[in-house]
């Protein structure tokens, strides 16, 4: 196992966000969380990279207790994330963003530079225009990218399709198969539960806290109950895509 | 974060926004950007040479025509303002904390200066260092416990820890309470040469320009450890927790760690210029260190520019000088002075001289004092938190 909760409890004040998830994730995997607002999806991986601490449980990451470690100490051990919203720096450039990601590392990131390039062309276009005045896509490409400058073993992804029309989505999740076919395991966290399934391994149903429902992303997207509750039902299948009502802005 | 631009706020109507863009430094930035290595250092001989000569009686009878000593409100005002604008600004304009309570190291400073000068008969250049420490190791004290916290929240913590010193120094027999500290010695004459009728290394009662070229030193040297700073590994961690601080947790940068060095340093700066002031004036009582200094300052560094060093001093220096400048207004001039910083603030809230990183952050609504800490979801988050379903 490379990355593994074990009854994690997270509390917010005296409220309990999550209440007793265990989760795992193996090496080269793509696993999602799914479930619907306050399922406790964005505080799971926000306590995997250390911004939020554990009331209970425990944390275990290639093989070792990280429970109490430091946010930013999980990032040399190889815990990455793209956070909500994107979290972009707004007055950096791109390739300042960029370098951003690199921080924890002392040697040289020209090489995982070229490779961010590469994988989002887009990025490598507007290497010097301030993040913040970016679209939601490109941000998104960007905290993706910042993400992988850090050459972490798991990257951690919260809610990669938020805000972005349709097109973007797809674009955004071919890219993050791409990424784990290149060798870095994927923790993603979604509402969007049907292209999230499409491309998992694994997944987890998150309802208040808890988790209900765990198997294989195949099984889940036949499973009658899942898709009730996430996928439209049998209204019809052309669910697909449900982000066409995003704003114009947002779009590419 | 908002996910969209969200500059409606600050958009004038038209004309106005067309008036603002014709002041926009952008041209002398570019200029700047790209000009070589010798220009720079021309421009910054021309610029120490300027400050050499400021106190010059032609400058005075223009800057203090009503009879006030130009030299003198340089140096008990100006320089001093300016050098505790550079200071805060390390806290709230490169690191984004919002600090309220900044008078309390500069009150740490003046009082370690006048507590070990009187009372062990500490030369002033040893109270000079250990003003220096104490305040910067002040500022570790407030920082430890309060910089988990963040923007408000912060923000009054930082303004009860400048009354609690205030408040003690006041309630301390030790340093005579509200009375204060009196005969503090001047810093010793260095030397009594004597250049274009001053003494600079003379320093007395009766001329304040060498405490003026005392302070002018000082910013110097700050300025050139803050630039140095602001361009290393510190600097970008700086800006990445100013503009999101979680990110930067994210990013490896150890956030605490590095809140709590921007309040240490800006805390050491500010007791510098303590020292100068408790050294100039021979005693200090509390008094002297009002919230009105801390908001003053803060004021200072949002109206030039945060996080633009040339633009905090100038803030600095126009927010010290013009109460003194119109004077002659009497008790008007508070009522203008501070019109004057809300027309500042609608038509240009960016400040006076911002930098250019800084400018973009505000445009989109976030980073440090953008925000203040309130994270409201944009408009772009409540649309996708119904489309999930």
């Amino acid at each position: 196992m490379l990355l593994e909760i074990k009854d994690i409890h997270v509390h917010y004040g005296k409220i309990a966000a999550i209440k007793g998830i265990s989760a795992s994730v193996d090496q080269g995997e793509i696993v999602t969380l799914i479930g619907a607002n306050g399922a406790g999806k964005t505080t799971t991986l926000k306590t995997i990279s250390g911004l939020r601490s554990l009331s209970r449980g425990s944390i275990h990451f290639d093989g070792r207790d990280i429970s109490g470690m430091q946010g930013h100490k999980r990032v040399r051990v190889g815990i990455g994330q793209a956070p909500e919203g994107r979290g972009v720096f707004p007055g950096m450039t791109v390739e300042e963003n960029l370098l951003m990601g690199a921080y924890a590392r002392k040697d040289d990131p020209s090489k995982e530079l070229a490779e961010a390039y590469e994988l989002f062309p887009r990025l490598a276009e507007r290497r010097r225009q301030a993040g913040g005045t970016m679209s939601g896509g490109e941000q998104q490409m960007l905290a993706i990218g910042r993400a992988l400058m850090a050459k972490p073993k798991v990257l951690l992804l919260d809610e990669p399709s938020m805000g972005l029309a349709p097109m973007l989505v797809q674009q955004i999740f071919t890219i993050i198969q791409e990424i784990n076919r290149r060798g870095t395991t994927v923790l993603l966290v979604e509402q969007n539960a049907q292209q999230a399934l499409q491309i998992a391994h694994r997944a987890y149903v998150l309802e208040t806290g808890r988790v209900v429902k765990s198997a294989p992303a195949a099984e889940l997207l036949d499973d009658p109950q899942v898709r009730a509750a996430y996928l439209g039902g049998d209204l019809g299948d052309a669910a697909g895509a449900p982000a066409e009502d995003a704003p114009p802005e947002d779009a590419g | 974060m908002n996910l969209t631009k969200n500059g409606n706020g600050n958009d004038g109507p038209g004309g106005l926004r067309a008036a603002r863009d014709r002041l926009s430094l952008d041209p002398l930035r570019n200029a700047w950007s790209t000009a070589p290595g010798p220009v720079r250092w021309a421009v910054y001989l021309l610029l120490v040479i300027g400050g050499l000569l400021l106190p010059n009686q032609a400058i005075g009878e223009f800057m203090a025509p009503s009879g006030s000593d130009w030299p003198s409100m340089l140096s008990n005002q100006i320089a001093i303002y300016v050098l505790l604008a550079l200071g805060l600004n390390v806290v709230v304009g490169m690191a984004g904390l919002l600090d309220l309570g900044y008078v309390a190291f500069y009150a740490v400073g003046g009082y370690t200066m006048a507590i070990f000068a009187t009372k062990y008969g500490w030369s002033f250049w040893e109270s000079l260092f250990l003003a220096i420490a104490f305040a910067g190791l002040s500022g570790l004290i407030l920082g430890a416990p309060t910089l988990r916290l963040r923007g408000d929240y912060l923000a009054i913590v930082t303004l009860g820890f400048g009354e609690i010193v205030k408040r003690t120094a006041n309630n301390s027999s030790y340093v005579n309470g509200p009375r204060g500290v009196q005969g503090i010695p001047h810093p010793p004459t260095l030397s009594e040469f004597e250049i274009f009728g001053v003494q600079p290394l003379k320093y007395g009662l009766l001329d304040s320009r060498p405490y003026y070229y005392l302070l002018l030193l000082f910013i110097i040297i700050a300025i050139i450890f803050v630039k140095r700073l602001e361009r290393s590994r510190v600097g970008r961690a700086w800006a990445s927790i100013r503009e999101d601080e979680d990110a930067a947790e994210l990013m490896g940068v150890p956030t605490f760690k590095f809140k709590l060095a921007a309040f240490a340093i800006g805390a050491a700066i500010g007791g510098s210029g303590g020292v100068v002031f408790a050294s100039q004036q021979t005693s200090i009582n509390p008094q002297n260190f009002e919230f009105l200094v801390s908001a003053l300052i803060l004021a200072g560094v949002v109206l030039g520019g945060s996080g633009n060093i040339p633009g905090v001093m100038l803030g600095a220096a126009v927010l010290a000088w013009l109460p003194e400048r119109f004077r002659g207004l009497s008790d008007y001039r508070m009522l203008i002075f501070g019109a004057a910083l809300v027309l500042m603030m609608i038509f240009r809230p960016e400040g006076l001289w911002p930098s250019r990183q800084r400018k973009a952050e505000l445009a989109e609504g976030t980073g440090g004092m953008g925000s203040m800490g309130a994270e409201v979801a944009g408009p772009g988050q409540t649309v996708t938190a119904e489309e999930g379903k």
